[in-house]
């Protein structure tokens, strides 16, 4: 409901506006209910100007032709004390110089007497659908900068955690706690740096993840074989992999044409096979399918890893969550590659599914509408 | 110092480099030291350990893990010290009331430090909860 006052010296004009919008309501095929109004009224600018603050309505049709303050004055009034109140001109004698001044100092709309119902229905129609999107988008600017702040609070601790270790590790050399033999401290010296190998990868994700975020990333969409770049991410991720004593398995065809920006599909190979490869056992395996299903291509990554329980699968999109386990602890990751892949698939109007079983291992399927 | 008598401290965090920084101290100022990462590990050694005292994380896989390991701590060792590590007022500005700890409060703490405190300080403590 949107309350509406009607300020007009005219109580016929009043009463006829109420009936009027008293059986009218507006909508969006995509609301589940529609807007109607509650409507009240004010014969004078001053009794406006009095309810505009006792009982703020969100929409004021206003006659210009009062008898004390007239109407302009009342919308200079609202302009200057930021009341934000939609104000909608109804009058008679209109000249286009009134109309340009009553816009300028902030009226939505002006519609002349005398009209038709149908005149005031539709303008209503108009302001509503307005004072609508001005709110919605109010709203998602405020869930926005709070997931920002939430985002920025997890981020500063991520990066403080590391430096705090480090900071520690330097002063028991500083202190010569471990004695005056540089070599007491090579374990220490090793943690240091371990932790600022982390931090690094961590502001590299950052990067990808701001540059898609502002949309600022220059995207190249292309033609380009996904087998070729999946043949370098799997060679990027091998030295990981000989350590970890993993082998990463291709299976596609000689060339997959599509029609993306290579270095996300980049991104994407690269994220899904680390962590196929990260979070896998001595001696496994992982599988990098690529093969067209149906109209779209399918990229599957399996991994004879780990895996995990079902209850942390929603939660493996999110910023900085790292699914905490006894066997992940020692394994290193910013807690951003998911997020910045799935927003990438998001990109394309892609989707990502998961299916992960304990001890055994996981599966990620990538389908993408990207095929020649 | 007692040279024969090693006080044993239980210490639970979920950073490893921070478990390591603070071991070294404890053990250089002449304590045994058991390390715990996860609430679990913690969980078996209060339950099976010889303590004297037990420092805890607050946050570990949870955000309360350290209220709980407390808790269990003292049910089990009611007399044994407990130390509770907080970031919370470097990550909230906000700090904890002394009324929450003590006899009184739910929490069985009996000391609520700041985790970026020097080493030396957290071992000044530690004596003190032990030996006055």
């Amino acid at each position: 409901m949107l309350k509406v006052l009607v300020v007009d010296d005219e109580p016929g004009i009043r009463s006829g506006i109420d009936r009027i919008l008293s059986k009218f309501t507006v909508g969006y095929p995509f609301m589940d209910e529609d807007i109607g109004y509650t409507v009240f009224e004010a014969s004078t600018g001053e009794e406006a100007i009095r309810i505009f603050h006792e009982n703020p309505p969100d929409i004021a049709l206003l006659d210009n032709k009062l008898p004390g303050m007239d109407g302009i004055e009342v919308l200079e009034y609202n302009k200057r004390n930021q009341l934000n109140i939609e104000v909608m001109m109804i009058t008679s004698f209109a000249s286009l110089e009134l109309a340009v001044k009553a816009t300028n100092i902030g009226a939505y709309d002006f519609v002349p007497k005398p009209f038709t119902p149908q005149e005031l229905r539709s303008s209503m129609e108009n302001i509503t659908k307005h004072l609508f999107l001005k709110k919605m988008t109010q709203k998602m600017n405020t869930q926005g900068k709070q997931i920002r702040f939430q985002f920025l609070s997890v981020l500063s601790h991520e990066l403080k955690n590391p430096l705090n270790s480090i900071e520690g590790y330097l002063r028991m050399m500083q202190e010569r706690q471990a004695g005056d033999q540089i070599a007491s401290y090579s374990e220490m010296i090793d943690r240091a740096m371990s932790r600022i190998r982390g931090m690094r990868v961590l502001i590299m994700d950052l990067l990808d993840l701001t540059k898609i975020e502002s949309g600022k990333k220059n995207r190249e969409i292309q033609q380009v074989d996904l087998v070729s770049i999946a043949k370098i991410s799997a060679e990027t991720m091998g030295p990981m992999a000989i350590q970890m004593e993993v082998e990463i398995i291709l299976e596609c065809p000689d060339e997959l044409q599509i029609q993306a920006d290579s270095e996300e599909m980049e991104i994407i190979l690269n994220n899904l096979i680390s962590n196929a490869v990260k979070y896998n056992k001595t001696g496994g395996k992982v599988y990098c399918r690529l093969k067209k299903d149906n109209a779209k291509l399918l990229i599957e990554i399996e991994d004879t890893g780990i895996g995990m329980p079902d209850v942390d699968i929603p939660k493996l999109f999110r910023e900085f969550v790292r699914i905490r386990q006894k066997e992940t602890k020692h394994i290193m990751g910013s807690g951003l590659g998911l997020s910045i892949t799935k927003r990438i698939i998001d990109l394309y109007n892609g989707t990502i599914d998961v299916e992960s079983h304990l001890g055994t291992g996981s599966v990620f399927r990538v389908t993408l509408p990207v095929l020649i | 110092m007692d040279t024969e008598y090693k006080p044993t401290i239980l210490l639970a965090d979920d950073d490893p480099d921070y478990l390591f920084q603070i071991e070294f101290a404890l053990e250089k100022a002449g304590f045994s030291v058991i390390t715990a990462e996860t609430m679990e590990d913690a969980e078996l050694i209060i339950e099976t350990g010889h303590l004297s005292l037990a420092i805890f994380d607050l946050m570990m896989e949870r955000d309360d893990a350290g209220f709980i390991l407390a808790y269990h701590a003292k049910r089990k060792h009611p007399e044994m010290p407990v130390i509770l590590l907080t970031a919370v007022t470097a990550e909230t500005g906000r700090q904890f009331g002394s009324n929450l700890s003590g006899a009184d409060g739910w929490i069985k703490a009996d000391l609520y430090l700041e985790k970026g405190l020097h080493p030396d300080q957290l071992i000044g403590h530690v004596n003190s909860l032990l030996f006055h």
